[in-house]
């Protein structure tokens, strides 16, 4: 054997077959994002307008069958739910399941995509050409979350104030948890008015 | 004896600085401000060891020239002595710091719980940041952590001093009186937004800000301009970040390899034309602090001299932002002086102190 063999290392076999795996953590990691296109990412933001009547609309459905949840058990609709929600949110967004969804606040970019995840505006790195400090190749989650919130008619929801995630609600369904607390607030609200009639 | 300095306990140099009303916390930074006076802020280089005496060293220089000092947190994402032993050390020499915290290192337990002995201590500003990415720093291998984000780090702090609360609603027996800061970036996209996003960081609770390195003024004039009038500039202290420039080469290994920092090629073209960069780069930054002071809502300036921290004294001098004013400045007082008359001895004379010879001499 006096040929000489080009050195692989592991370092090469990973990053040659990070491309081709299917496997995206939803968790951190520092190498986690392999990929390399954002088309329909930034598709979703250039139309955050539509999304935004779409999720209205598709919000007001989940609404009304929350009798149904309900009888069927939001426990146990929950694995059917995610898998549908992930794998939409997913390809749609890049959705990386932190189970508490501030898309509509953030011009449909999903602050999780941030290397910093985060959720209140973008960092002092931004690069000249509006990309990412950390992935030179990336356009910067915030620019584009500007962008998409200009399009968008509540899109001032962008200046409030998030709080920090809870962590406890990753890969859980963000659109189950937010119907049970619209019809509980709308139960309180009926309550308060049927105490307010009666007395 | 010497007269009480302005920002001084007049029953006592060590004792802390009486509350004022309307002032959240006992700190001369937050008094300079509130007074309207131009204040001066500047960046302690963190020394790569453990000796106390470098930190003391490197904050020597700034004494009586700058109204508080930034502790970085691993600044870059590089490895250094960390903010709160910096903070630790400088408190005990009786100095302003102010403690920066960054959420790339610590999670939301580990930085409730170092505000918490940071304000014990007597840190009366903390700065909160995101931080840099740990891509950026001396080891890219580490987790990058990033559980708050400066927002919501902002809106922590301020609950435990408002509300006297850690995040999880527990209640503090005495919560952290601290004046906040924060810092922001004119210089990098989304241009529009960055004026809002400090109204986001006034919502959050920020009290003063400091920008990034302003190499560019029309730029930070416009975002002046934007921020006066959505009312931010009667909320919060704007510090403009200034900084001299080595020479043209750092300066444009800066512009390529940091990020955030903008420099435009008017700036490179006149460090170039110069003869001696170093003082072109001075010169400039002085000039900077001249225009920048002129515009309406600068409450002062952040003077971050990277590894020329010798020339912060010559910049703020010669600049003349302090228009006389002495920032505090330590000094040895009677007490001080008492001590060292009767114990001095104890240093240079030898003095064997057995039961017998106590014995024999009190006969």
């Amino acid at each position: 054997m006096s040929e000489k063999q080009p050195a692989v290392t592991q370092a090469t076999l990973v990053k040659k077959a990070a491309p081709k795996s299917d496997y995206k953590p939803a968790d951190v990691s520092p190498q986690r994002r392999v990929q390399r296109t954002f088309a329909v990412r930034l598709w979703s933001i250039r139309h955050s307008r539509l999304l935004e009547w779409f999720y209205g609309r598709f919000a007001d459905v989940f609404l009304l069958l929350h009798p149904l949840w309900k009888g069927i058990g939001y426990g146990r609709v929950e694995a059917p739910v995610k898998f549908v929600e992930k794998r939409v949110k997913g390809f749609m967004f890049d959705c990386r399941m932190c189970g508490q969804c501030v898309l509509s606040s953030t011009g449909m970019s999903c602050p999780m995509n941030c290397p910093k995840q985060l959720r209140n505006g973008p960092c002092g790195g931004v690069r000249a050409n509006g990309n990412c400090e950390v992935e030179p190749d990336m356009p910067c989650v915030w620019v584009k979350a500007w962008e998409g919130s200009r399009n968008m008619v509540h899109g001032d929801k962008i200046l409030d104030v998030q709080k920090p995630v809870d962590q406890s609600l990753r890969e859980t369904s963000a659109w189950l948890r937010v119907t049970a607390q619209a019809a509980a607030a709308r139960e309180t609200s009926k309550n308060q008015q049927n105490t307010g009639a009666s007395a | 004896m010497i007269a009480p300095q302005r920002d001084e306990n007049p029953a006592g140099i060590h004792l802390p600085l009486d509350p004022l009303p309307g002032h959240t916390s006992r700190g001369r930074l937050e008094r300079v401000l509130r007074r309207g006076e131009f204040a001066v802020t500047t960046e302690l280089n963190p020394p790569d060891s453990a000796d106390p005496e470098d930190v003391y060293n490197r904050a020597k220089i700034f004494d009586g020239w700058v109204d508080a000092i930034n502790a970085v947190d691993a600044s870059g994402a590089n490895c250094h002595m960390s903010s709160v032993g910096i903070c630790a050390l400088l408190t005990r020499m009786g100095y302003a710091p102010i403690m920066q915290i960054a959420c790339r290192d610590k999670n939301r337990i580990a930085i409730q719980g170092d505000v918490l002995g940071g304000a014990a201590m007597g840190v009366a500003n903390m700065l909160c940041l995101t931080g840099d990415g740990v891509q950026a720093g001396d080891q890219p291998g580490a987790k990058p952590v990033f559980d708050l984000d400066s927002m919501s780090l902002l809106e922590t702090i301020r609950i435990m001093r408002d509300n006297g609360k850690f995040l999880s609603g527990r209640k503090l027996t005495t919560p952290p009186q601290v004046f906040l800061g924060a810092a922001v970036n004119p210089f990098a996209p989304p241009y529009d937004f960055r004026p809002i996003h400090l109204g986001k960081k006034i919502a959050a609770g920020a009290q003063f800000v400091q920008t990034q390195y302003c190499f560019d003024v029309p730029m930070f004039k416009t975002f002046m301009q934007r921020a006066r009038d959505l009312g931010h500039t009667e909320k919060v202290f704007i510090l403009c970040g200034v900084g001299p420039l080595a020479s043209a080469k750092t300066a444009k290994w800066i512009r390529s390899n940091v990020p955030g920092i903008h420099i435009p090629d008017a700036v490179i073209k006149r460090l170039e034309g110069a003869q001696d960069q170093k003082k072109e780069g001075k010169q400039l930054c002085i000039d900077i602090i001249n225009e920048v002071k002129e515009i309406p809502g600068v409450a002062g300036v952040h003077v971050m001299a990277y590894r020329q921290e010798e020339y912060v004294a010559e910049i703020v001098d010669e600049s003349g932002v302090l228009k006389g004013r002495q920032p505090w400045k330590r000094e040895i007082r009677r007490d001080d002086q008492i001590v060292a008359e009767r114990l001095d001895h104890i240093l240079h004379d030898e003095i064997t102190e057995t039961q017998v010879d106590m014995v024999k001499t009190a006969h």
